[in-house]
């Protein structure tokens, strides 16, 4: 097939990026070669708009084992283990086949895992979706649910924490981010990195077939009306599959035969080969004809493009891949060697005898275009100043309500108990808590983990919202009793060609890199996902900050009053809620319908501080229950705590305005409850942090007001129906 | 005592069963192998657990595929001779799908997988998976299943019914399950099906330890000389 403008186009490459192509060859590709280089030059899989911004991101500390580059990150957690963790996006998927779609995202996350030896051990997601008022929407919400239950309760990982939030922007671009973390011994790890001149290059698991054909090509474009036409691309799960794969995985890596091993996924046998050829600096041989496949007649070209899910390519020690076809054999798994690795660098595929494309490993996986994408002001439309007349609330308690049962705020167990969360019996604490803590049996140590972004604050600036995702996560993280210690992001954003779009990104990526440096929790990886418009319009700019913290085993204290008469701590104190800042949070969106200003403040400094305190309180048994600030500020937050069956009584000696008092959403506070007050604020003294006794709890109530004037009154079991019944509620009319 | 867990392709409650009989268990000697499902014959094990998950992915039917193991011919032997035999969750589905118990598990009534701690009544004592318990006793087990809710034809719900073989009955029925059967037992009181995961209640790190006293039972009745089998 001769290589035509026309065809260069349908392959999303321009005409520099072929002319680079053909001077790295020396020739003009063939169309099987255009096709590997279109998928593996891909913004999903070349990171080529993003990636000189994220050599700006800190990927070094003295936990991280390995960095940005292998299919996860790894980090040290004592004991001679390690956790291998990562984040990614099944955003384009997920709009175009919502259950299938999410669950192969599950899929394709928790082979990056397993494929580094580490046996999963949890899994959290972030979603957004377009309001639940849109059946199309509530359809999407459903399936990817049900897709992400499918997968992960099959495969046998629990489900253990996630966000949820609903905003317009996502209503053509729904955000699907999986987050996996595994555990193995630190001298268990396996690396994807070829090697051995004449080791067999092994193919295992399910068959190929001709699902899910440039579906990084796919995730790599904006949505027009067509896309819905792009359903085949989208791949097919099996979880069943999967977790035979992983059992023969970990089986087989025991036997000491494998010398390297990645997952198929963005561009299957391509990216797999081509990448582990390059890391290692060899050459790979393959022969299609012995690939395991699922269809007849499938062409060289659609066999390397082909993303079927749940394949792995692994090279071995050459005489000894019968140990590694024994395991896959009791495991009714397909093994074959389809290759050999060679000496001279080049990725060569054969097919019916003959050469179809020979390309040098290094130019597909390394020399991928770099783009320095211009850049100008990260777009935004809000207004800066607030609206000259904020109306005051006319019934704070009705506010209050409001927001608790709203979409963003309310209980999202009817999503989380269709996970299983508990399977593995390491489950300290699961969804539905600031942040989750998974036990490592084998250690004592406990694993706590955040999944956090604000697209609101980051739409209004990107670089202090940015920041402030970073911040939450290491508060939810500290509020269990953690140490932050690392961290992985998913960058969503919409299409990097307009400037403005890029600046939100540069500004983000910016921003992370400034906090995770403060917070010490490096980045070991992750994923960008652009792209992300539909017919023009784009996200809010959406980084997904995914972080990891290392505790001693133990139970974190609830989040819930566990008894009247304990005292109220709000340690970080009220901070200062002012009208600029007022316009980003719940309370504007929701009540005001608004949106102005900037994000909250953060003091960064202020905020470490608050970490290091509150994991002193929860260390010396002080705390009988914490549960941090964040979306809706300190009403929201007291809510949350009275959904048990304790209230509480607040007073409150503010300068601002109720409404600001009550739902500014300031960071770096965090309510507790204890007997033990004055222990508590000698603890924050110390720490230069303020800590103020702001009431009591007491039955059935929750009483919030000043000096003079009660402000809120509810009953405990009314915010909890409202938090409870939104969402059933919603989505049992879909 | 020495359980053996069955290990079907894509079960995935086997480690926890395990880990709950060996490393949480306390007291007389307790020891959990796993016995892979295509093994013949499950040497000299003192009771038989079929673990949770999803065997053969659930295809066709829960437990349709797993009950054609070769190794169900030797648990099904087993069970004829008076060896103790729980089936949690798949492992239920399983054993009601090999004919060990009767009915069936149908999907939830809502038509959605739960995951969640439930309340259930322990209905009688008499059975060795229930020994140790209390007529009327509350435990707070997790659930984490699709596909619980236990139908049978009513003539076969009144016989377990009279024959006391509802071990564990639903407080707050999740599921829909009929007259809220949690857990049943076969008529030689020698098998027993539950939705509920005992395994995952055996450590006070994951909020209950109720679990652990039908574990007990069974460590007790293998232990004791005169099996704990009536009628």
């Amino acid at each position: 097939m001769t290589i035509t403008p026309e065809l260069i186009e349908q392959h999303q490459l321009t005409t520099d990026e072929f002319q680079k192509i053909v001077s790295l060859l020396g020739r003009e590709p063939s169309y099987t070669e255009l096709g590997v280089f279109s998928v593996m030059w891909s913004e999903h899989c070349s990171y080529k708009s993003s990636r000189i911004h994220l050599k700006k991101l800190p990927t070094q500390g003295k936990y991280v084992v390995q960095g940005p580059g292998e299919n996860a990150g790894i980090i040290g957690i004592g004991g001679g283990w390690v956790a291998a963790f990562k984040i990614e996006s099944h955003n384009h998927p997920s709009y175009i086949e919502p259950f299938q779609g999410a669950a192969t995202g599950v899929g394709g996350i928790l082979r990056d895992i397993f494929t580094m030896g580490a046996r999963p051990i949890a899994v959290m997601d972030s979603l957004r979706f377009g309001p639940l008022d849109n059946p199309r929407n509530r359809r999407i919400l459903d399936g990817v649910v049900s897709g992400i239950a499918h997968y992960g309760n099959c495969f046998g990982v629990p489900t253990v924490g996630g966000e949820c939030v609903f905003e317009d922007c996502y209503s053509g671009n729904p955000l699907v981010n999986v987050f996996a973390l595994g555990v193995c011994k630190e001298n268990e790890i396996f690396y994807a990195r070829a090697s051995g001149i004449g080791n067999p290059v092994i193919y295992v698991g399910a068959k190929t077939g001709r699902d899910g054909i440039h579906g990084a090509s796919m995730a790599s474009a904006e949505f027009t009306e067509e896309s819905k036409q792009k359903r085949p691309n989208v791949q097919v799960g099996d979880p069943f599959l999967e977790k035979l794969l992983l059992e023969a995985c970990i089986e087989a890596m025991k036997t000491g035969a494998i010398v390297a091993i990645q997952d198929m996924g963005a561009a299957g046998l391509t990216s797999s080969s081509c990448e582990m050829g390059s890391r290692g600096g060899v050459g790979i041989d393959l022969d299609l004809d012995r690939v395991p496949q699922r269809e007849s007649g499938m062409t060289a070209y659609e066999m390397l493009l082909s993303e079927s899910q749940e394949r792995m390519l692994l090279v071995a020690e050459k005489g000894r891949e019968d140990e590694v076809f024994q395991v896959f054999r009791k495991w009714a798994l397909d093994a074959v060697t389809i290759g050999v690795v060679t000496d001279d660098g080049k990725l060569r595929i054969r097919h019916h005898g003959a050469v179809v494309a020979e390309i040098p490993n290094k130019a597909l996986a390394d020399e991928a275009p770099r783009y320095h994408r211009p850049y100008s002001a990260p777009y935004r439309k809000a207004p800066m100043g607030p609206p000259t007349h904020i109306p005051a609330s006319k019934d704070l308690s009705a506010d209050l309500l409001r927001l608790v049962g709203s979409p963003d705020l309310c209980s999202k167990r009817w999503i989380w108990e269709q996970y299983d969360y508990t399977v593995r019996t390491n489950t300290i604490t699961g969804p539905g808590s600031d942040a989750a803590v998974v036990r490592v049996k084998e250690t004592g140590v406990s694993i706590a983990m955040s999944l956090d972004g604000n697209g609101r604050y980051c739409y209004l600036d990107p670089r202090e919202g940015a920041k402030l995702a970073v911040a939450e996560c290491c508060r939810n993280l500290a509020t269990a009793g953690a140490v932050p210690v690392a961290a992985t992001n998913n960058l969503n954003f919409g299409n990097p060609e307009r400037p403005e779009i890029m600046a939100q990104l540069v500004e983000a990526i910016e921003g992370i890199a400034e906090a995770c440096a403060y917070f010490e929790t490096p980045i070991t990886g992750g994923n960008v996902s652009l792209y992300n418009e539909t017919l023009g319009e784009g996200i809010y700019p959406t980084p997904v900050l995914g972080i990891v913290g290392l505790m001693k085993t133990a139970i974190p204290p609830p989040v819930q009053f566990l008894r009247v008469g304990a005292h109220v701590i709000l340690l970080g104190g009220l901070r200062e809620n002012h009208a600029l800042r007022f316009g980003s949070t719940e309370y504007a969106k929701v009540i005001l319908n608004q949106l102005w200003g900037l994000p909250p403040q953060l003091d960064m400094a202020y905020e470490k501080r608050v970490h290091a305190c509150i994991r002193e309180v929860l260390e010396s048994g002080l705390a009988e229950s914490a549960h941090d600030l964040s979306d809706g500020g300190l009403g929201v937050a007291l809510a949350e705590c009275c959904t048990g069956e304790i209230g509480a009584r607040i007073q409150l000696n503010a300068a601002d305005r109720a409404e600001f008092t009550l739902f500014g959403e300031a960071p770096s506070r965090i309510l507790v409850s204890t007997a033990d007050p004055d222990r508590i604020h000698e603890i924050a003294l110390r720490f230069d942090i303020e800590s103020v006794t702001i009431g009591a709890t007491m039955g059935g109530r929750l009483q919030i007001g000043d000096e003079t004037i009660p402000w809120i009154d509810v009953a405990t079991t009314d915010l909890k129906q409202m938090s409870e019944n939104t969402l059933p509620k919603l989505l049992h009319t879909a | 005592m020495k359980v053996g867990v069955i290990v079907f392709p894509g079960s995935n409650c086997d480690h926890d069963a395990w880990y709950a009989i060996n490393e949480n268990l306390r007291g007389k000697q307790r020891k959990a192998e796993f016995i892979w499902h295509q093994s013949a014959n499950l040497s000299d094990v003192d009771a038989v657990l079929l673990p949770g998950g999803f065997s053969y992915g659930d295809y066709l039917r829960c437990g349709a595929i797993a009950r054609f193991s070769p190794v169900m011919n030797a648990v099904k032997k087993f069970a004829a001779d008076g060896g103790l035999v729980l089936g949690v969750c798949n492992g239920f589905q399983i054993l009601v799908e090999a004919g060990l118990l009767p009915g069936a598990l149908l999907r939830n009534q809502d038509l959605r997988f739960i995951c969640r701690h439930v309340r259930l009544r322990v209905e009688t004592t008499n059975s060795p998976f229930t020994s140790k318990l209390e007529k009327g006793q509350i435990l707070r087990l997790p659930i984490a299943h699709g596909e619980g809710r236990y139908f049978a034809d009513a003539r076969t719900l009144d016989e377990l019914e009279a024959e006391d073989r509802v071990a564990l009955r639903y407080i707050d029925n999740p599921n829909g399950s009929m007259r809220n059967v949690a857990g049943i037992l076969n008529r030689g009181r020698n098998v027993m099906g539950m939705m509920p995961h005992p395994e995952r209640a055996c450590d006070p790190l994951m909020g209950s330890v109720d679990g652990l006293g039908i574990l007990e039972s069974i460590l007790e009745s293998t232990l004791s000389a005169v099996p704990a089998l009536t009628q």
